[in-house]
């Protein structure tokens, strides 16, 4: 351990949910997009999964809603280290668009795209049994576009740079393809609870 | 996998239109520069050899970093401070430096009121203090000094853009690079005594006389995007979220082309 000479940090909060390394960001949610910020309307919105699946599929926004509502209520962890409890996203489930387009069983990983052109990449077991959303609320309204409204992808068991802001599909792969900050030094799968921050950690 | 097939002009008949697939990227992908994995993944000891006061708020650290891999302009670091009892705090730091092989790097801090990481540098921090780093990290928001730059910042948004312009001046690059920078007052612009004609300042809170009071413009926008370099600027936007929205709409809406904005928030 390599301590700093007078660093004693804030008193500490024994938060069994707080991953290592994290600080509990309180009632801010920090911007942290690479981009410009989109100006996309609900009814430009569309969401496509395709690649190893049977049928792909495009929904656009009342399509995507006539779906089973599902909510997500918990803790979200950035790898700037800030965490954020108690936040609860509305969409649907991607449990949902994937019983649609059923996936070969050959897929192994996802890339997720935004409208943007911004991609992540996932394996498919972190986005499947109950565990990724698409959302378009927050805290009971509309995702604000700067935090990727009107729809994100939702996947707060992996760092946040997974749950692509202004989704516009996922496509399935039997590989992994790294997507952008993959590409760029980051982890591939991004375990906040194993601190997989850059590659190689 | 899918493969496919090219259509010719000599199709007799247009196949149907293709449902939409991935959107058009309006976005600068990839990253500039490649970053190192290995670099990344290793935390070293940084000793602080020397602090220089920037303004009432902010200040300079300059570290030997003992096997650092040497950095892009632009580039941040991860930065981790350990209690005795084991509790790290780590935060990201754009490197302020210009890159050089002397084995040290710059970083400049605002010191956030109630901060845990900047307040440890501005009340406690002193030579011979030692921290670890690791990096650099994001080649994305990075400019090795090879196309017309245009950067716009605020606060200590002008930190990573400042390593920027050092390295234009230190390399004598002849390639065109404008500073369009916010501060609150004079007195608060990071870096003053080193701006040069490079640069068109804005003042928010208070101006020296004569100098008109305000939030960025297009006012401020219009005469570096009326004069574009050939083939046009590579702009770099880096400051508080808010600032960021901000500044990156002024640009769209003077005309710069969206994939070639990069931004940094510092949060
Ligand atoms: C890529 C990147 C580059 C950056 N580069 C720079 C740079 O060059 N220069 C720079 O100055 N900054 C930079 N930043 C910002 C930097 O990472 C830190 O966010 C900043 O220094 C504040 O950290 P801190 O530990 O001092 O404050 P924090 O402890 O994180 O506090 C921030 C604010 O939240 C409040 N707060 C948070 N938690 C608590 C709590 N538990 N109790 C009470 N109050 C709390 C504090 O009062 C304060 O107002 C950068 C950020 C990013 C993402």
């Amino acid at each position: 351990m390599n301590i700093t000479r007078g660093f004693t940090g804030r008193p500490r909060v024994d938060h069994p949910g707080l991953p290592p390394g994290q600080y509990d960001a309180g009632d801010e949610w920090p911007v942290l997009s690479a981009e410009v910020t989109p100006d996309l309307a609900p009814a430009d919105w569309t969401f496509r999964i395709d690649g190893m699946v049977a049928e792909p599929r495009t929904w656009d926004w009342e399509q995507a809603h006539a779906l089973p509502a599902s909510a997500y209520e918990g803790a979200i962890h950035c790898v700037t280290s800030w965490s954020k409890f108690g936040v609860r996203f509305g969409g649907v489930s991607l449990d949902a668009f994937l019983d649609v387009v059923r996936p070969h069983g050959s897929a192994t990983h996802v890339v997720a795209y935004a409208h943007t052109g911004y991609t992540t990449s996932l394996p498919l077991a972190d986005v499947t049994g109950g565990r990724a959303w698409i959302a378009w609320e927050y805290d009971g309204r509309p995702l604000p576009a700067e935090h990727g409204g009107p729809a994100r992808l939702l996947v707060p068991h992996l760092y946040f740079w997974k749950s692509a802001k202004w989704i516009a599909g996922l496509r399935l792969l039997d590989h992994d393809e790294p997507g952008f900050w993959e590409g760029n030094g980051y982890h591939a799968r991004g375990n906040p609870w194993e601190e997989q921050r850059y590659s190689g950690d | 996998m899918t493969r496919t097939t090219r259509t010719t002009r000599t199709t007799p008949s247009t196949p149907p239109a293709p449902e939409r697939f991935t959107p058009p990227t309006r976005f600068a992908v990839p990253g500039r520069v490649g970053v190192s994995e290995q670099a990344a993944s290793v935390w070293r000891t940084a000793t602080l050899t020397g602090i220089r006061r920037e303004t009432p708020r902010a200040a300079t650290f300059r570290f030997a970093v003992p096997g650092w891999p040497g950095h892009v302009p632009g580039q941040h670091l991860m930065l981790r401070l350990t209690a005795e009892d084991g509790y790290t705090a780590q935060r990201h730091y754009s490197i302020a430096s210009a890159p050089d092989d002397s084995g040290h790097v710059e970083l400049t801090l605002d010191h956030v009121e109630g901060g845990e990481v900047s307040g440890w540098f501005h009340t406690v921090a002193r030579p011979g203090d030692r921290v670890e780093v690791r990096g650099p990290l994001s080649g994305f928001f990075a400019w090795p000094g090879d196309r017309p730059a245009l950067l716009v910042g605020a606060g200590s948004g002008v930190v990573p853009l400042m390593s920027m312009v050092r390295h234009h001046r230190a390399r004598g690059l002849a390639l065109p690079l404008r500073l369009l920078v916010s501060a609150r007052s004079p007195e608060e612009l990071i870096y003053a005594r080193e701006l040069g004609a490079e640069t068109t300042t804005v003042f928010t809170r208070s101006a020296p006389e004569g100098v008109a009071v305000g939030r960025m413009a297009a006012a401020h926008v219009a005469p570096l995007m009326a004069e574009p370099p050939p083939g046009g600027w590579e702009a770099y936007v880096c400051g508080s979220n808010s600032f960021a929205e901000h500044a990156s709409r002024l640009l769209v809406a003077a005309g710069q082309p969206v994939d070639r904005i990069r931004i940094e928030r510092f949060g």
